[in-house]
């Protein structure tokens, strides 16, 4: 009753935004197990199931721990740095609308859920093949809280970023290069895969990688077109982009595929939506369809760099979340300092078109996300591993993390096994 | 001339192949296979249904060589494939009654000598 009449005296609820807002919600939450796919196809079939279980564990936990406080910390009355504790245990957390938007907050909390899922999946491509699972629960709470509900709070929640006016529209801050450069500590404290280096370790099902960036660019189109809140221009201006710019990425990035190799590989286009997608994450609902375009072939360049040239360091970042991720959002953070249009976002000007300050707010953006992401990861993975080791020892990661960390296989061909006991036994 | 069988760990197929690289013993076919030498079972649960994984994956080498490769081989598969744990599988060495190259029709001890020896 009182949620009825709540609805009724604010009357700012749209019936079209929220029901856009509820489709792009569930379109989010399909990127995890997308993710899921995508890195289990990258990794050893000995390692399938683990990999595929990081993702559907951020599921689980980062669900939890954003209801709990996550939630809070990133978006309720707080100072610049984080949130309060407002909206803790979903307090006030209802059919009323945030302030500013049409939707209700309970449905704004859901969407924003999707993104810390998400976000927290794609770091578990640093340590796969080798980190154990109950310390990966552990991590994987603790950063969703630590690490993304801060730099959240810092892009979209009101903390200092937003209240100086970078434009982050879709999570370039907290998802892209939080996910990616707290990636690139998890690698430095997990350590390489006792074989990186010495062995070829290759993706054992690219099928899998194609299907996973597919469906993770299906669902991009809920994650940018969402992140208007509405059925309004800056919504149909991401959505179409993000048509855009990863098709220019994939172009870009099967030229250099040719220039380099002399074939265009099937990885690197799955690599290439996943960048597309990512450099317009940022910049989705600010920059015209000719610029995203502009901005996918741009940012090809700086993560297919990082992907040549990374595995010749002994840096095991093992699925390149900081090339696709933290560099691809990067690139796109600083893209809209140059080329944002006032016509097109009724937010703010770049540097071509009149207002240098917008690009030096986004090279803030560009330092600071990083630079906290990556401390607060590295100091955090160091901590937990004085409470338990971080690694499966070497026996076991040549064994296959499904088995021992599982018990289970991903292609169980159930020959010479032998049936202990079943539940109706 | 000796036809040599090992049973092998698939993680262990890596060192195993560098270490007959080493040796010198070119002429080599695997192929992966299930087993049981008396490990510990592996038990595995799938919702309700527990199972013993009674056989394991292993990956068996044969290597047809001439007599005074057979040490060599066999030096170069315990080296490769031991890891002093149950499980690390066997080494059978059998007589080989013949031996053909097909491409040459080169038969005996000169089939199973790499090209260039």
């Amino acid at each position: 009753m009182t949620a009825i009449a709540v609805i009724s005296a604010s009357t700012h609820i749209s019936a079209g935004d929220t029901a856009w807002m509820l489709v792009a919600t569930a379109m989010v939450l399909l990127m995890t197990p997308a993710l899921g796919l995508f890195y289990a196809g990258l990794v050893r079939s000995k390692n399938t199931l683990n990999t595929f279980m990081m993702s559907i564990a951020a599921l689980a936990v980062a669900t939890v721990m954003w209801a709990l406080v996550g939630y809070s910390l990133a978006f309720a009355k707080g100072n610049g740095f984080i949130g309060g504790l407002g909206y803790a245990l979903l307090h006030h957390v209802d059919f009323a609308p945030r302030a500013g938007m049409t939707i209700p907050s309970l449905l704004f909390f859901a969407f924003q859920a999707t993104f810390c899922i998400v976000t927290v999946a794609l770091v578990s491509g640093a340590v796969v093949e080798r980190m154990r699972f109950a310390p990966f629960l552990l991590f994987a709470a603790l950063w969703s809280v630590l690490v993304y509900a801060v730099l959240a709070h810092w892009a979209f929640g009101g903390g200092w970023l937003q209240a100086h006016g970078t434009l982050d529209f879709a999570g370039g801050v907290p998802v892209e290069m939080g996910s990616g450069f707290s990636a690139l500590a998890a690698a430095l404290v997990v350590r390489a895969r006792k074989d990186y280096g010495r062995q070829a370790l290759l993706p054992h099902n690219a099928v899998y990688v194609l299907l996973g960036a597919g469906l993770l660019w299906f669902g991009w189109f809920g994650f940018n077109g969402g992140s208007g809140f509405s059925t309004g221009h800056s919504s149909v201006l991401a959505f179409t982009n993000t048509l855009l710019t990863p098709a220019c990425t994939l172009v870009v990035w099967f030229a250099l595929d040719l220039l380099r190799g002399r074939r265009v590989t099937a990885i690197g286009a799955a690599t290439a939506i996943i960048v597309g997608c990512v450099g317009i994450t940022p910049a989705g609902g600010y920059i015209s369809p000719s610029w995203a375009m502009v901005l996918g072939a741009v940012a090809a360049l700086p993560s297919y760099a990082i992907i040549v040239l990374r595995p010749r360091t002994r840096v095991d970042e093992t699925l390149d979340v900081l090339a696709a991720h933290g560099a691809a959002g990067l690139t796109g953070i600083l893209f809209i300092g140059f080329v944002a249009q006032l016509p097109w976002n009724g937010a703010s000007n770049g540097l071509l078109y009149g207002d240098a300050g917008q690009l030096g707010w986004q090279a803030i953006a560009a330092l600071a996300g990083p630079a906290y992401a990556f401390t607060a990861t590295f100091v955090l993975l160091r901590l937990i591993g004085l409470l338990t080791p971080l690694r499966a020892s070497e026996d076991e990661e040549a064994l296959g993390m499904d088995i021992v960390q599982h018990g289970e296989e991903a292609y169980a061909t159930g020959e010479g096994a032998i049936l202990v006991s079943t539940e109706a036994a | 001339m000796k036809l040599v069988i090992a049973i092998v760990r698939p993680e262990k197929v890596n060192d195993v192949l560098e270490a007959l690289y080493r040796a010198e013993v070119r002429g080599i076919s695997m192929s992966r296979i299930q087993g049981h030498g008396g490990e510990l079972d592996r038990v595995e649960t799938y919702r309700g249904t527990t199972v013993k994984m009674g056989l394991s994956e292993k990956v068996r080498f044969e290597l047809a060589v001439s007599d005074a490769f057979v040490q060599p081989t066999i030096d170069a598969l315990c080296a490769g494939a031991r890891t002093g744990e149950v499980g690390d599988g066997k080494i059978f060495v059998v007589p080989l009654e013949q031996a053909v190259r097909i491409r040459t029709g080169e038969t005996a001890e000169r089939a199973v000598t790499p090209l260039g020896k």
